[in-house]
């Protein structure tokens, strides 16, 4: 795994990004988070307009964590892996809490990655890591830079091992990713910052 | 690699976009305050971006100054997109409980408020029409956006989407061929002129305008979804005014009544598809 010095930050959330071939991914790297989870997960994945609630049902039977689909004005809490409702946008609000919007199609997407990442690097800056899987677009890549520049910790899926390489590729790409790992170092990445929260809160 | 430096993103702090934002309020009267912040503050970002203002400083003193650019402001930051019966099972659910109850009314009044560029109103009127209603209903669509309304009214739209707004239709119970209401020229449709007949567009603003009227149904989607809650408060408290005695509210389907005073005003008629009825 390409990795830069791993430092010792808290992180307040996770937001990931991922499209095409994006259920599989999503199932092996959530289904191995425990279910006292200590950040919120934040996911858009690209989705058609019909069957509403399919993706929510499905990562549900496989995951301890609450799936849940992102309201608006809905306070975001650990221990959820909130996933954007199609045909939505989905941002955060300084304080902490969702916002759903009917805007124009940003890159082709609605929901869009960019948009999440963008509002979300806004809000939690240096305490964001941002992560972007499986995807045959370039929807991404901008927000993964707007993270990068807020001072967060960035990871792509390695475009060799994902089910379509080209949205992690146009990630790297941009030169602001800190990690490209195979899902189950994503996964490893992630138990880490959980269990790194979870010794910190321990500790005080 | 830097990445500090963002060169073609403006920051500005919260009380920046605040006092910003008052300051449109105090000289035009459009009150953008009780917006949600994050869908605001990035297209006031996007219009600079666009006109190549460097600062929120700069934006303001450009739009006390010339009334043109702030009429362009306006509608770009207000601008909502829609489509033609968007979530079908929502049209079906108007169609099988609320059209029958509507019936029973010798005229109908029906208020689409937010209505953008109008996909949603001739949405309506196209169901209105197949349950034999349409000749005895009023439709007041609104919206705070002129050009909207403009382009509402004038039902002209790309024909790239009709395959789309056709399967929704289809989805949503269509009783005929979506393709019977319009007639395509060149790469435009052009809806019938007498789905037209008894709509009235008109401007306004709900976060700043009264009741006009008194009406059967209301159709409000996706548009408290930009407020706050206070402001989204106030407006169903509008709605609520507005509608008569077992009138009909309809909402966007991630909008809700739970955050409002008025929740225990209405009554469920489809809790999924978030449609209510006012019961005191």
């Amino acid at each position: 795994m390409k990795t830069v010095q791993s430092d010792n930050r808290i992180f307040s959330a996770v937001v990931m990004g991922v499209s095409a071939g994006g259920l599989h991914a999503l199932i092996s790297i959530l289904s191995k988070l425990p279910e006292e989870y200590s950040l919120p997960l934040i996911i858009v994945q690209h989705r058609g307009k019909d069957h509403k609630d399919l993706l929510e049902d499905v990562l549900q039977t496989k995951c301890r964590l609450k799936i849940k689909q992102a309201d608006e004005k809905e306070k975001i809490e650990a221990g959820y892996v909130y996933t954007a409702p199609s045909n939505y946008h989905l941002l955060i609000e300084q304080d902490k809490t969702f916002s759903l919007t009917s805007d124009i199609y940003v890159k082709h997407s609605r929901p869009s990655i960019d948009l999440l990442f963008t509002t979300a690097a806004e809000v939690y800056k240096e305490l964001l890591v941002g992560i972007i899987l499986t995807g045959a677009s370039s929807d991404g890549a901008e927000g993964i830079l707007e993270i990068k520049r807020s001072g967060g910790f960035t990871l792509a899926q390695d475009p060799q091992t994902a089910e379509y390489a080209y949205m992690p590729q146009a990630s790297i790409n941009t030169g602001a990713i800190d990690l490209i790992g195979t899902l189950e170092e994503i996964t490893s990445y992630l138990i880490s910052i959980h269990e790194r929260r979870q010794r910190n809160n321990f500790d005080h | 690699m830097d990445f500090s430096s963002a060169p073609n993103t403006f920051q500005y702090s919260q009380e920046e976009l605040r006092s910003f934002l008052d300051a449109i309020k105090f000289m035009y009267g459009y009150d953008f305050t009780d917006y949600a912040e994050a869908s605001v503050k990035r297209r006031i970002m996007n219009f600079m971006n666009v006109h190549k203002i460097p600062s929120l400083q700069d934006l303001s003193r450009i739009l006390l100054k010339d009334e043109t650019v702030f009429e362009t402001f306006i509608q770009e930051l207000s601008v909502t997109v829609t489509e033609m019966f968007r979530d079908p099972t929502f049209y079906k659910s108007l169609r099988e409980n609320v059209m029958v109850r509507l019936a029973t009314y010798p005229i109908i009044k029906i208020w689409i408020a937010g209505c953008a560029t109008g996909e949603e109103v001739y949405s309506i009127a196209i169901l209105l029409k197949e349950e034999g209603l349409l000749e005895r209903s009023i439709i007041y669509a609104t919206d705070i956006n002129q050009k909207s309304i403009q382009i509402a009214k004038e039902g002209l739209y790309g024909v790239d989407n009709m395959k789309a707004y056709t399967a929704n239709y289809n989805n949503a119970g269509g009783k005929h061929s979506l393709s019977e209401y319009y007639i395509s020229k060149y790469n435009s449709v052009m809806f019938d002129k007498s789905l037209k007949q008894n709509i009235v567009f008109s401007p306004h603003n709900l976060t700043v305008d009264k009741s006009f009227n008194e009406f059967q149904l209301i159709v409000c989607r996706n548009v408290l979804i930009y407020f706050n809650q206070q402001l989204q408060n106030k407006v169903i408290n509008l709605f609520h005014d507005s509608l008569c005695s077992f009138g009909f509210l309809a909402l966007g389907s991630k909008e809700s009544l739970l955050f409002t005073d008025k929740k225990s005003s209405f009554e469920d008629v489809d809790r999924k598809e978030r449609i209510f009825m006012k019961i005191k």
